[in-house]
């Protein structure tokens, strides 16, 4: 399936428009999307893994959902999301920095963010210039405002965004799979795990 | 209620900013004792804010974050005004709501609050400025207290519309001149203190901000009326010293000339019947609770 609006990585301009009001539609359950085309999920996983691994900067980006240990279903995210986080540094070459960065809340910080040890949804572009993060992926991010970010980052900078998403998942990001639990974060890491060697390194 | 509600996940606990670390290992949740005393040894709930350098209001923010008996069920409704630049930054729930209808959406969450945890004391805390609670929703604000909402309203009294340069405000002494106003205020300041009483409150203060532990005391009875019996009133005087022509160090002794007993803000209390024997029960039972904690410390120490 193809969409008219195709959602690829920035800098596009100051306010891209939603991908939603552009004619994007969500992926159905057991589906994913990159770009803005609806593919099966594991085809989703699969190239987030790739664009992790061919990243300079590949960067986890937890929010308050599974940095905050609400319930045990959070609690065995943020343990998935560490063991993702570890599989990729293992599987990266020297040129390539994994970080893994927390989005703790929602509100806007003053005087201003540290772009070194955080993300803010109403200035993400900080974070990613600062750090010269190329790829990303979203986790535990409430939908509205990952969306924010989604559009700010598409907006200012050149980031791959992927959103692995605990709802129906994120037609802003440039690929986004659904229903996301603790399982599927694990069958990232082994994605990015079965990957590894087979993804050209940025020199 | 206990800071158990306020983990990290162990796995991402070290990636967190200090800010939050510290947030759950030193904040004052769950105790039951915290107060103004706290600032300055455990992490206060208030961030770095955003108002002007030695701003009055900043300091009754931190007294009042550091007395709310419940802070981790506590929701704080602010309106448009120098408060809403604050709470972005403050660690308790709070709701922006649009100007002048704060003590209208204090009004169903505090219902909604009630059926949804009822075996919980969730405290609702409207906290706006003297044109949100006295001008643009005087309404709702009379309205709340003739309906004996649950509720506690307080009003941060800078007796003028600070955050947009200076217009006249109903809460502005008679004759004053401000930047926007400059003709001078023509009529009297209106009387809420005396309003509230009159609406149904069971328990209004007029008072000032220079004294932390009046304060402390003021915060502790109004929340604790409201939870038991019906709405209460504060009315602080936080004066904008750019506003009103003061330096950054002059916002203190401006709050001590204000509360002189001839002065507008002598201090002033208002309780209803119920709310007194209420407070008298509190009272016995804190000193009880001290007179033991006494008395275990003397046993430890001999």
């Amino acid at each position: 399936m193809t969409t008219r609006y195709k959602v690829m990585p920035g800098p596009e301009h100051f306010l891209p428009p939603s991908a939603a009001s552009m004619g994007n539609s969500l992926p159905d359950p057991g589906q994913g999307h990159i770009h803005g085309s609806i593919v099966p999920e594991e085809q989703a996983m699969e190239e987030a893994a790739k664009q992790f691994l061919a990243a300079k900067v590949p960067t986890i980006f937890p929010g308050p959902l599974v940095l905050w240990a609400w319930n045990e279903k959070a609690a065995k995210k943020a343990k998935a999301i560490r063991h993702l986080f570890e599989t990729l540094k293992d599987c990266v070459a020297s040129t390539q920095t994994p970080m893994l960065i927390p989005m703790p809340d929602y509100r806007p910080k003053y005087p201003k963010i540290n772009p070194e040890i955080e993300i803010n949804p109403n200035h993400p572009n900080l974070t990613i210039w600062h750090n010269k993060i190329d790829a990303c992926i979203f986790v535990g991010v409430h939908c509205h405002q990952a969306n924010l970010s989604l559009k700010i980052i598409r907006g200012g900078t050149d980031c791959y965004t992927i959103a692995m998403c605990a709802q129906a998942g994120h037609e802003d990001a440039m690929l986004s799979v659904r229903d996301t639990t603790a399982d599927k974060i694990l069958r990232l890491a082994d994605w990015v795990k079965k990957l590894k060697g087979t993804v050209e390194p940025p020199k | 209620m206990s800071k158990e509600r306020i983990k990290i996940a162990p796995e991402l606990f070290e990636i967190m900013p200090p800010e939050y670390q510290d947030l759950v290992d030193r904040a004052t949740y769950g105790n039951e004792t915290r107060g103004w005393k706290d600032i300055g040894n455990a992490k206060e709930l208030i961030e770095e804010h955003s108002l002007c350098a030695g701003c009055p209001e900043s300091m009754a923010f931190r007294y009042i974050l550091a007395s709310l008996p419940n802070p981790e069920d506590t929701v704080m409704v602010g309106s448009t005004g120098c408060t809403s630049l604050v709470f972005p930054h403050v660690a308790v729930h709070n709701i922006h709501s649009l100007f002048g209808n704060q003590n209208a959406i204090a009004s169903g969450l505090k219902r909604a609050l009630s059926v949804r945890f009822p075996d919980r004391h969730k405290d609702v805390v409207v906290l706006a400025g003297d044109g949100a609670t006295v001008d643009i929703g005087l309404d709702m604000t009379l309205q709340a207290w003739f309906r004996q909402e649950k509720f506690t309203t307080i009003c941060f009294d800078n007796e003028l519309y600070a955050n947009t340069g200076g217009q006249e405000s109903g809460l502005m002494q008679k004759g004053f001149v401000a930047k926007m106003a400059p003709v001078g205020k023509t009529f009297e300041k209106v009387r809420l203190p005396e309003i509230a009483r009159e609406s149904g409150c069971h328990y209004v203060v007029n008072c000032t901000v220079s004294k932390p532990n009046l304060v402390e005391k003021v915060i502790k009875n109004a929340i604790h009326v409201a939870r038991e019996i019906g709405p209460t009133y504060l009315q602080l005087y936080t004066p904008c010293i750019l506003e009103i022509g003061k330096n950054s160090m002059e916002g203190l002794q401006e709050m001590r000339d204000s509360e002189k007993p001839t002065e507008r803000f002598a201090y002033k209390e208002y309780v209803s019947e119920p709310a007194k024997e209420l407070l008298t029960e509190i009272a016995a039972k804190e000193k009880e609770r001290k007179a033991a904690a006494k008395k275990q410390l003397a046993s430890q120490g001999a």
